[in-house]
């Protein structure tokens, strides 16, 4: 259990640190990918123009969140449907093998 | 790390696809081998890519007063290598550069060469040089994986100092202005994910101890002394 504790005290941490820079100033809390944006335009003076547009553009911030939240629950349910595979799959065989040395192993109702 | 669509000279995408898709081509290559050679490794397989597509999704504020994303490329990069790595983050970032206009096709190359290559070569080795020097399994997970998600960030600040050098400082100048966006925001995050990461292998060990043999992640004697100590 120590592991997950050490995790979580971490994590709390890092709310932590949220709670108090978001309390202690104004922040726009942009995401870090558009920000070189900026940074190419005051290096270039923005002489600089993107060449190649997207493909598509989610239409609204509610749709590219869904995507994102698509995204997050399709791999959450991988990695717990085979965690879960594991998980029962250990419990099984350590059943078999608990019968198997109380030697009752015939006593299992016939299939 | 991704960096935007057409926000790349054309001559720098190019010259990252060129060094990105022969990584990419070979580890798809060792995958195919891997996966004919040896079914049992799938599952972990699907949860290492599973991983990659949570963390890479979550964009976490962090103490800059901006969000950014962990790469969740460390458990991959362990497991199975930085060649295999890579392909799994090419697909989540072909994923995000086509559905949510989150990196680019263009610049995919540049994204996969500091977030499916480097990073987890990094890793990688971080993780091998650990376990040579007998450090605690879960020790060396959680700086494989901070180091690897971290390094990313390093990487696109070089890629696009590179593309963009400031008129006077060059290049140094223009790393500098990038790393200023991108480097102390990812450490938070960096250490959230090395922590997050080292749990799900703790599960993994727990779960799974042959497979990780197998792969040879760890000597029979490591794991030996790990399931013995969480019993």
């Amino acid at each position: 259990m120590k592991l997950e504790y050490i995790t979580l005290a971490i994590i709390v941490a890092f709310i932590a640190a949220f709670a108090y820079v978001s309390s202690a100033g104004n922040h726009e809390w942009g995401g870090s990918d558009d920000m070189p944006e900026n940074v190419i335009n005051d290096l270039t003076h923005g002489s600089y123009h993107p060449w190649f547009k997207s493909v598509w553009v989610p239409p609204s911030p509610e749709i590219e969140s869904l995507l994102f939240a698509l995204q997050a629950a399709f791999g959450s349910l991988i990695i717990g449907y085979f965690l879960g595979y594991y998980r029962g799959l250990a419990k099984a065989r350590a059943a078999a093998t608990s019968e198997e040395q109380e030697g009752n192993l015939n006593a299992r109702p016939a299939r | 790390m991704h960096i935007m669509e057409g926000f790349l000279p054309l001559q720098w995408c190019v010259f990252w696809f060129a060094l990105s898709l022969p990584v990419v081509a070979y580890g798809a290559y060792r995958m195919n081998k891997m996966m004919k050679a040896n079914r049992d490794v799938l599952p972990l397989l699907a949860v290492s890519g599973a991983f990659i597509f949570v963390l890479s999704s979550l964009k976490m504020p962090s103490v800059t007063g901006s969000c950014s994303h962990p790469t969740g490329t460390g458990i991959g990069a362990i497991l199975f290598g930085p060649w295999i790595t890579s392909v799994l983050s090419i697909i989540v970032l072909i994923y995000q550069a086509i559905f949510l206009a989150h990196g680019g096709l263009t610049t995919l190359g540049a994204n996969t060469f500091s977030m499916g290559i480097v990073g987890p070569f990094a890793g990688y080795l971080v993780y091998k040089a650990c376990m040579k020097r007998d450090v605690n399994m879960y020790i060396a997970v959680f700086l494989a994986a901070m180091l690897a998600d971290w390094l990313t960030y390093i990487v696109t600040s070089i890629q696009l100092a590179l593309a963009f050098p400031a008129a006077s400082g060059g290049v140094m100048a223009s790393f500098e202005a990038f790393l200023a966006v991108f480097a102390i925001t990812q450490v938070p995050l960096a250490i959230v994910e090395g922590a997050v990461s080292a749990l799900l292998f703790k599960y993994i060990v727990q779960l799974r101890s042959d497979v990780l043999l197998k792969l040879n992640v760890a000597s029979p004697g490591v794991m030996k002394k790990l399931k013995e100590a969480s019993a």
